[in-house]
């Protein structure tokens, strides 16, 4: 029974971190019809900047632990909305070049990442009570996961709130149906591409502390790692669907961890059958609708 | 006149060409929008009705000169000729499904303060159906919804692209209502298929044919002129082209 609820909630902890990597993807590629392979590098580079914040101050207070995050979700925005400016919006409906373009900048990215902080993994510390468990009905719970869950549903409810009762939102939700339409009704359209790409960006960057924290270490292919399940969550999901990014993620994690436990370690073969099969199932997504 | 305007015209095309994907679908079209009442573009299906519309607009690919007002408009982006007054109704409604009525019209609004009691008045239904989903509505509802959105703002001219189009005729009716308290307001640039409707609303006519227009003049000469229109439209005015009612409210 204790190992049923250590399996179940490690999974939901798991897939409450690909969803903070995978909503941003859904959104940029449900309105944009960007496939932004750089979005790992958002994460990466997230972590780092996280990292090196905590360590300058004192990595084991809260404070420092929340400011990390703070700063992960600011330089994630940042570089993203840069991205967005300089690279996808002059290459805007070509979409071969704008996927060779973040395949690029993924490449360069880690080769850059590499050069600053070198190849191995950096070991980080955080806040003791991070690194002890909890008991649920006998079954340890290591504490990560709990703030992994507390993150992805706090993003998940603003996300919610954003799309639903701000002009932004509205003008996402309605790009992301008919992107022509919504400039025929005046509304510059390339500027909500920005505002996604900044808020997709910052729950990667977030996501980059908190994976950090997930594994222990920083590492320049942390992001390309979680990039993987994010893009076969969003599939799954249905892209452009946040509610889909959002189930996925958990049925992904939770599917994955049952498989490494009871399946002897097939978690990552048994997402990719699973993947084949709403695929041929439901090739828009479990939420998604077909072109 | 109106302020701005060149000749009376509140807009006015020269020689505009357009295409989508390579293919030409509008070839050097001249016309002018007087500023005032209703301007009908007639034309077999297929003729570039819709495409001069879409190429108005900047949708699609397009050269030319066009002035809104005596102020070219060709070379700004196409939701900048929209905030400079041009409103548009689409062929086919095109609301967001997945939005609500009043997320629609919210949507739409440009202006601090937009016309929201006309709208009302026009549309009473939309205000009962605020918040339903735009997807859930019937055709009809869906084609007033389309227009609401093009006549919330004080724009100076709308493009409305076939309003009538598989809609029942007490819908046809309303809609035909709506348009032409708007022409009180605002000039209208109307594709339309239904001559009928044309009859009622319209004061010129502009028949395209082949990408470019061959015939200009008042509505109702074209309307009464049977050889002109089977020549030109290959219909008779007593059979409405194109005027599919099969779908209820």
């Amino acid at each position: 029974m204790s190992s049923l609820i250590l399996v179940t909630l490690t999974g939901i902890g798991l897939g409450a971190l690909y969803f903070l990597v995978a909503s941003g993807l859904s959104l940029i590629y449900g309105l944009m019809h960007v496939l932004n392979f750089a979005h790992g590098a958002f994460l990466t580079f997230g972590a780092f900047i996280g990292w090196e914040v905590a360590r300058r101050l004192d990595s084991e207070s809260w404070w420092v632990f929340a400011l990390s995050i703070l700063v992960g979700g600011v330089v994630g925005a940042a570089v993203a909305s840069l991205t967005e400016l300089a690279l996808i919006r002059p290459l805007y409906d070509r979409h071969i070049e704008q996927v060779l373009v973040t395949v690029g900048l993924a490449l360069a990215a880690v080769a850059l990442f590499e050069g600053i902080w070198g190849a191995d993994p950096i070991y980080i510390a955080g806040p003791a009570w991070l690194k002890q468990t909890t008991d649920v009905f006998g079954a340890s719970i290591p504490n990560t996961y709990w703030v992994l869950m507390g993150a992805a549903t706090a993003l998940l409810v603003s996300l919610v709130f954003f799309l639903r009762y701000t002009r932004y939102g509205i003008i996402i939700r309605a790009g992301v149906e008919n992107r022509p339409m919504v400039t025929a009704l005046g509304i510059d359209v390339r500027r909500a591409f920005t505002v996604v790409f900044a808020i997709g960006g910052s729950a990667a960057g977030v996501g980059g502390v908190l994976a950090a924290h997930y594994t222990g270490y920083v590492s320049p292919h942390l992001g390309s790692t979680l990039l993987i399940f994010a893009f076969i969550v969003t599939v799954i999901g249905g892209v452009g669907s946040l509610t889909g990014a959002a189930v996925a993620s958990v049925l992904v994690a939770v599917l994955q961890q049952f498989a490494n436990y009871y399946l002897n370690g097939t978690g990552d073969f048994i997402v990719v059958i699973l993947l084949a099969a709403v695929l041929l199932v439901r090739p828009a997504g479990l939420i998604g609708r077909r072109a | 006149m109106s302020d701005g305007t060149t000749d009376g015209s509140i807009l006015t095309v020269q020689n505009l060409s357009a295409s989508i994907n390579g293919q030409q679908v509008v070839e050097d079209v001249s016309l002018s929008v007087p500023a005032t009442g209703i301007t009908a573009v007639l034309g077999r299906n297929g003729v570039g009705k819709t495409s001069t519309l879409r190429a108005i607009l900047g949708l699609i690919s397009r050269s030319g000169e066009i002035r809104l007002a005596g102020e070219r408009i060709d070379g700004l982006r196409t939701h900048r000729i929209v905030q400079s007054g041009v409103g548009y109704v689409p062929e086919d409604r095109e609301v967001f499904a997945r939005l609500t009525v009043a997320e629609n019209l919210a949507l739409a609004e440009r202006q601090r303060e937009p016309a929201r009691e006309l709208v009302n008045e026009l549309f009473p239904d939309l205000v009962q159906r605020r918040n339903q989903m735009a997807g859930t509505l019937s055709g009809g509802q869906q084609q007033m919804l389309s227009v609401a959105r093009a006549l919330i703002n004080d724009n100076r001219i709308l493009l409305v692209d076939e309003p009538t189009k598989g809609l029942a005729p007490k819908i046809v009716a309303d809609v035909t209502i709506a348009l032409r308290r708007a022409a009180e307001k605002v000039p209208i640039l109307l594709v339309e298929q239904n001559l009928e409707v044309v009859r009622q609303l319209a004061g010129d006519a502009i028949v395209i044919s082949g990408g470019r227009v061959v015939h200009t003049g008042r509505a109702v000469e074209f309307l009464d002129d049977e050889a002109l229109i089977k020549r030109l439209l290959g219909v008779y005015a007593e059979a409405p082209a194109g005027n599919g009612s099969e779908e209820s409210a």
